[in-house]
């Protein structure tokens, strides 16, 4: 019988996977000097690194420290954010077709926001309005999809959640669309608010969302060995010793933390968190230890690039960004399924 | 290591699935537990296991219930390998069969040096260590079985749980399969539970047997005892007899034919 090197095979996979990581993060600090070098006055490099070693003029600081740095910086933490939820949504409901809007989430947080704009009801005063009741519905959508889809015993079956996450949806979808008819003067901010767009970046954003993500990251790349073995079957899962109902609780909580938290600061982006873990997985393979980084960084850098092209494009005016995602997202997509036909790594 | 299964009941709905079974079984033994479809031996097995609580009854490790211990520490116990193991996802066989080192791992703990060695004798035992980096998904029935019972290995349990593990291989890997487990019970000590509806296998490898029908035992005892042609026509509603097989030097079932299910 011929013995098998465990040890070699497992150490070639670590260092590959630390080769990719380092690539990867390589591609996003060059992704984010290249889109700051970009926009209505193109600065050249040397300014840039000049601006941000605490040098350059006035205006140069400005544009570059207070416009471009945070939109730039959201964009990345946006991007990173809904491809992380996305691996992890795809990988506890097994299912190749989900994304952090699974669960009817971006309805209820579009029907939150829509209440904020319309009826100006909201929990938090002023700018914080919109964001926060979209917040606060995404989490309200989370619950209620759970809470229906919970049986006595306390099981909580993966079909029933997709199932009620559809009817949640649609019902939120429909309130929606009962503001957007009342909406008057306002329907074109709930449209543009639905589209997802980034124009409205400030530092307040990155403030408010970093800690969100970067918690809800944590969480899921901690569960990363429990989402591998729920991938392979929750029965499985069980005779390996898993608390199934509590990991997936917690992984649909953590995930939602980091949806919502990006939905808040960008409204709702399609696409990124759907496609990016696909590709990443054609990349790195199923596993979530590495999954989830090697998605947080391709996330950042899709949308960090998607919206640059969303500021540039018709410049001096802007498309919203998710116009962008699902314009390129879905024909790459379109190409990989062709391409990799039957082998799309599920 | 004795496992004892004390009056145990399970039901669905008010449909009894498993009504008050008992019985008690130790170390080395392959115990087979027989039954048509719908006697209640999976549900068994689950609450052999504790994936389902017994509405009734109990199950106790060395004297100790399983409600006191955790999921985590049933998995360092008993290692199972269910039904069919259709895993799409291109996880490799070696990635599968290092998860059952997953409960003895803490969270982000790599694994070590000496879980890298359990993990490559429990792939060499099942003869699936040539297939470590293949994707799952790409493995034939039998091999995907094989990676899936290495898997359990690597769990070290002392209680092996196996349910149908036949059901979908060729002849010859479903020889294979048994003569490893049989192997596995002699010299791992392991205590092997087999659910199966195969009766000639059942003869053949099992120590003892227990047959159930609608949830209840009919019969228990060893192979010669529990496989009368009396209790196979109960249970099976089948003409068979059991003999000694000389060129298998062991017992073997001889179907004759079916007997019409009266209404009862």
């Amino acid at each position: 019988m011929d013995a098998v090197d465990v040890a070699s095979i497992q150490k070639k996979k670590f260092a590959r996977w630390g080769a990719i990581t380092a690539a990867m993060a390589v591609g996003l600090v060059l992704t984010l000097l290249i889109s700051l070098n970009i926009g209505a006055v193109n600065y050249p490099l040397d300014i840039i690194m000049d601006v941000l070693t605490g040098g350059g003029t006035n205006a140069q600081r400005q544009i570059i420290l207070e416009t471009r740095l945070p939109r730039i910086i959201l964009a990345a933490l946006v991007g990173a954010a809904l491809a992380v939820a996305g691996a992890a949504m795809q990988g506890v409901f097994r299912n190749p077709m989900a994304s952090p809007y699974v669960l009817g989430i971006s309805s209820g947080a579009a029907f939150g926001a829509s209440l904020a704009i319309v009826l100006g009801i909201s929990w938090l005063p002023g700018q914080f309005a919109v964001p926060s009741m979209a917040f606060l519905f995404c989490f309200l959508t989370l619950f209620l999809v759970y809470a229906i889809s919970r049986t006595k015993g306390g099981f909580v079956p993966v079909e029933t959640l997709l199932l009620a996450g559809i009817a949640v949806g649609a019902f939120f979808t429909a309130l929606v669309s009962l503001m957007k008819y009342f909406a008057g003067d306002n329907l074109e901010v709930i449209v543009f608010w639905m589209m997802g767009g980034l124009w409205q970046a400030e530092w307040k954003d990155v403030v408010i969302s970093l800690p969100m993500i970067i918690a809800g990251t944590a969480i899921l790349w901690l569960l990363s060995r429990d989402l591998n073995t729920m991938m392979v079957g929750e029965e499985h899962a069980l005779h390996l010793g898993l608390n199934v109902n509590s990991v997936r609780l917690i992984v649909l909580l953590a995930a939602s933390l980091v949806t919502a938290a990006a939905v808040s600061v960008s409204g709702i982006i399609g696409f990124v968190g759907l496609v990016i873990p696909h590709v990443v997985r054609l990349l790195v393979g199923p596993d979530h230890r590495i999954l989830i980084p090697v998605s947080l960084l391709g996330g950042a850098i899709f949308m960090v690039w998607t919206d640059t092209l969303a500021r540039t494009i018709i410049s001096p005016a802007e498309l919203p960004v998710g116009i962008i995602t699902a314009l390129v997202g879905a024909p790459f997509f379109v190409y990989l399924i062709i391409s990799r036909r039957r082998k799309m790594g599920w | 290591m004795k496992l004892s299964v004390q009056g145990v009941s399970f039901s669905y709905r008010s449909e009894d699935v498993v009504n008050d079974v008992s019985f008690e079984a130790g170390e080395g033994q392959i115990i087979g537990i027989l039954g048509p479809n719908g006697s209640g031996k999976t549900t068994l097995l689950k609450c052999i296991n504790r994936v389902l609580s017994p509405h009734k009854g109990t199950v106790l490790l060395d004297g100790v219930d399983y409600h006191e211990r955790t999921r985590k520490q049933i998995a360092r116990q008993i290692g199972v390998v269910p039904q069919s193991a259709n895993s799409s996802f291109p996880f490799t066989a070696l990635d599968i069969v290092m998860m059952g080192r997953n409960p003895e791992l803490e969270r982000f703990e790599r694994e070590k040096e000496s879980d890298l060695q359990i993990v490559s004798n429990a792939m060499e035992m099942t003869n699936t260590a040539f297939l470590a980096s293949r994707p799952m998904d790409q493995l034939s029935g039998g091999e995907r079985q094989r990676v899936i019972i290495a898997r359990a290995l690597a769990q070290r349990p002392k209680i092996l749980l196996l349910d149908e593990p036949t059901l979908h291989l060729d002849v010859n890997h479903q020889m294979e399969i048994l003569d490893l487990i049989s192997r596995l019970a002699r010299e791992e000590r392991m205590l092997v539970i087999i659910v199966t509806h195969d009766l000639s296998l059942a003869a053949r490898y099992c120590d003892r047997i227990i047959m159930l029908r609608k949830g209840c035992i009919v019969s228990a005892g060893d192979v010669t005892h529990a496989l009368t042609k009396e209790n196979m026509a109960k249970v099976f509603s089948i003409d068979a007899t059991i003999y000694y097989d000389e060129r298998i030097g062991t017992h073997n079932v001889a179907v004759i034919g079916a007997i019409r299910e009266r209404t009862e």
